[in-house]
């Protein structure tokens, strides 16, 4: 469905700056992956996205949608694919049910066809109610809706969904997914997605693959299970008297599987922090080793890692420090990524 | 929560492989239609379009005729009507890039540009609608002035709002085409446009005659598009109307729209990056 090699990016700011936003990205979307590209801002994401769409050409490479090249046929994959961007699709004065008919019309529907999918999409979306008001009177989750509706007008194959429930409050989110979800399900064909955000656990929750994107490249790509057991592990907390912890530390660096252990102790309690692949299945071997070693151990703990774990075991970073950044207005201006040498300046660095 | 009743075949389904049929003057209906949809559903929007060419007529027509040694009546009219339509014309096409500002900011224009819609018929569409807001603002000034004393023409009239039409389509692209220029700078619009609008107003001999002023300026209105057109207007009003002075302002209306659209066509292909 999406076949890029070696693709690039770069934006010319002046004669003597130009900002390398996608430094040469491979990929491979087979049809019906719902896949989401998860990066901080600046990470090349949307970038990515817009050339896909052919909004922007690409500076190198090759990239292939819908079985057409961006380049030389944008015609043929504009007709083949949906698009929600980042901004609102609908023209503020006009009204909902229009914005579906016209969407209809220029994808070649006759007039009759476009009303009638127009009100399935209504329908759909939980939409009729508010089918003949203007798209400026909507709520925030309403406006969405009407975008993914925009998007979906010509049932298309493939569907790009940037940053889709940006803004929204959590409630809104869980309800638009639960739309494109069903929207996904009910699909004549299946239907590939492929989403951009900086919301951890939608990616999380939602996405059958996540591809990391970071300074342009492609950092990580496989499912998020797979993600987070290869690169993170997960975390095993033990509490003990204080005196206790730095021996329970030696017993769980003997553990097999163990990646790294922390302690902390004050007054009261000693913590003992210990990454490992597989936390539910290796801590009943912790608790049996601390036992015969005499250290009773008080509370357990086992978390499983974060998308967020998995960033930050990659690049030494975390991704929620770069999470929420609202002031990227400019679509065409977002994820730039610098390479003059002061590229390290506008992103803040975590201590590992 | 409505269950989602999208069985297939209860639509086409316009299939990836063949491309609809795609012809640019559909695309330019389509283009033209939904821009005309909020003007047809509230055409009272376009009384505030009158306000300043009323505004004009009642405080500016009055010192007109004074200067001119007159009272108000037949003659005054009919050389100062034509120049507030045209006046209309000008304000009104030439602030109209400020909605496709609104589209570039939210994502409409965005959407637009990811659907196989022709880009060149999204400058054209959004351009002929221009022609709307000239012909029924220019007919309720006409229509208001009749009982003061205003008696044109009337095929002069007609022909006056058609050309004035023509050259709003002009304008209204190079408006259009502005916005696209400085999406980067919305703010740089408004400061480009009115420093073009005042001196291209002043300069058509539009509120005072430019025979009484110096040399230079009856130089540079001469390249001035709009100083035909208000010069075709005034004749065309008399009844004056096999004149080559209204020939010259349909050339001058045609040039202007010509260019307008081949600037406005050429920063629309551009408008995605």
């Amino acid at each position: 469905m999406i076949r890029t090699h070696a693709l690039t990016k770069d934006f010319v700011v002046s004669r003597t700056r130009t900002v390398h936003a996608v430094r040469g990205i491979s990929l491979d979307v087979e049809p019906g992956e719902l896949v989401a590209v998860l990066g901080p801002n600046g990470a090349g994401k949307t970038t990515t996205l817009r050339m896909l769409t052919t909004l922007i050409p690409p500076t190198s490479g090759t990239a292939e949608v819908a079985g057409y090249d961006v380049v030389t046929h944008p015609d043929r994959v504009r007709a083949a694919i949906g698009y929600v961007g980042q901004g609102g699709a609908g023209g503020a004065a006009q009204l909902v049910r229009d914005e579906l008919v016209t969407q209809g019309e220029i994808y070649g529907l006759g007039r009759r066809t476009a009303r009638g999918r127009a009100g399935e999409l209504l329908e759909a979306l939980d939409l009729t109610e508010q089918a003949d008001r203007k798209v400026e009177s909507l709520s925030g989750g309403q406006k969405r809706r009407l975008d993914v509706a925009v998007g979906l007008v010509h049932q298309p194959s493939l569907l790009f969904l940037d940053e889709p429930s940006t803004g929204l409050d959590p409630h809104n989110r869980a309800n638009l997914w639960e739309h494109i979800l069903r929207m996904r399900s009910a699909a004549a064909e299946p239907m590939t997605i492929v989403l951009t955000t900086h919301y951890l656990d939608e990616a999380d929750t939602f996405a059958e693959r996540v591809i990391v994107v970071d300074h342009g490249q492609v950092i990580a790509d496989d499912t998020a299970d797979a993600l987070k057991a290869e690169l993170a592990g997960d975390l095993v907390t033990l509490r003990v008297a204080p005196q206790h912890a730095a021996e329970l530390a030696a017993v769980a660096e003997r553990a097999p599987g163990t990646r790294s252990v922390r302690v902390t102790t004050d007054r009261a309690e000693g913590t003992v922090e210990i990454r490992i692949a597989d936390g539910p299945g290796a801590t009943p071997g912790l608790l049996r080793a601390a036992d015969a070693a005499g250290l009773p151990v008080s509370r357990v703990d086992v978390t499983r890692p974060t998308l967020d774990d998995v960033f930050l075991g990659l690049t030494g970073r975390s991704l929620r420090e770069n999470a929420v950044d609202p002031s990227q207005a400019d679509p065409s201006q977002a994820d730039p990524v610098e390479t003059s040498t002061d590229r390290t300046s506008d992103k803040k660095e975590v201590p590992a | 929560m409505s269950a989602a009743t999208l069985t297939p075949g209860t639509t086409d389904r316009p299939s990836a492989r063949a491309l609809p049929r795609r012809s640019f003057l559909r695309d330019t209906r389509i283009v033209l239609v939904r821009e005309l949809r909020p003007v047809a559903r509230d055409p009272f929007s376009l009384l505030f379009g009158l306000v300043q060419p009323l505004v004009f007529l009642g405080l500016f027509g009055p010192l007109l005729a004074g200067s001119a040694g007159g009272a108000l009546g037949g003659d005054v009219w009919l050389w100062f009507v034509p120049a507030v339509l045209a006046m209309t014309t000008l304000f009104g096409t030439s602030v109209t890039g400020s909605n496709l500002q609104l589209d570039l900011s939210s994502g409409v224009h965005e959407r637009m540009l990811v659907t196989p819609l022709s880009r060149p018929a999204q400058l054209v569409g959004r351009a002929l609608k221009e022609m709307v807001p000239i012909v029924a603002q220019s007919t309720v000034v006409l229509l208001v002035m009749l009982p003061f004393g205003l008696r044109p023409d009337p095929l002069g009239a007609a022909l006056t709002l058609l050309q004035l039409a023509v050259l709003g389509i002009g304008v209204g692209s190079l408006s259009y085409a502005l916005a696209l220029a400085v999406r980067k700078q919305e703010w740089m619009f408004w400061v480009v446009q009115q420093t073009v609008l005042f001196p291209v107003m002043l300069l058509s001999g539009m509120l005072l005659p430019l025979e009484n002023g110096p040399a230079w300026m009856r130089a540079v209105s001469a390249v001035n598009p709009l100083r035909y057109v208000v010069d075709s207007g005034r004749a065309s009003f008399a009844g004056d109307l096999a004149s080559s002075t209204v020939a010259w302002g349909w050339v001058a209306a045609l040039a202007t729209a010509v260019l307008g659209l081949v600037v406005g066509v050429r920063a629309m292909v551009r408008s995605a990056d």
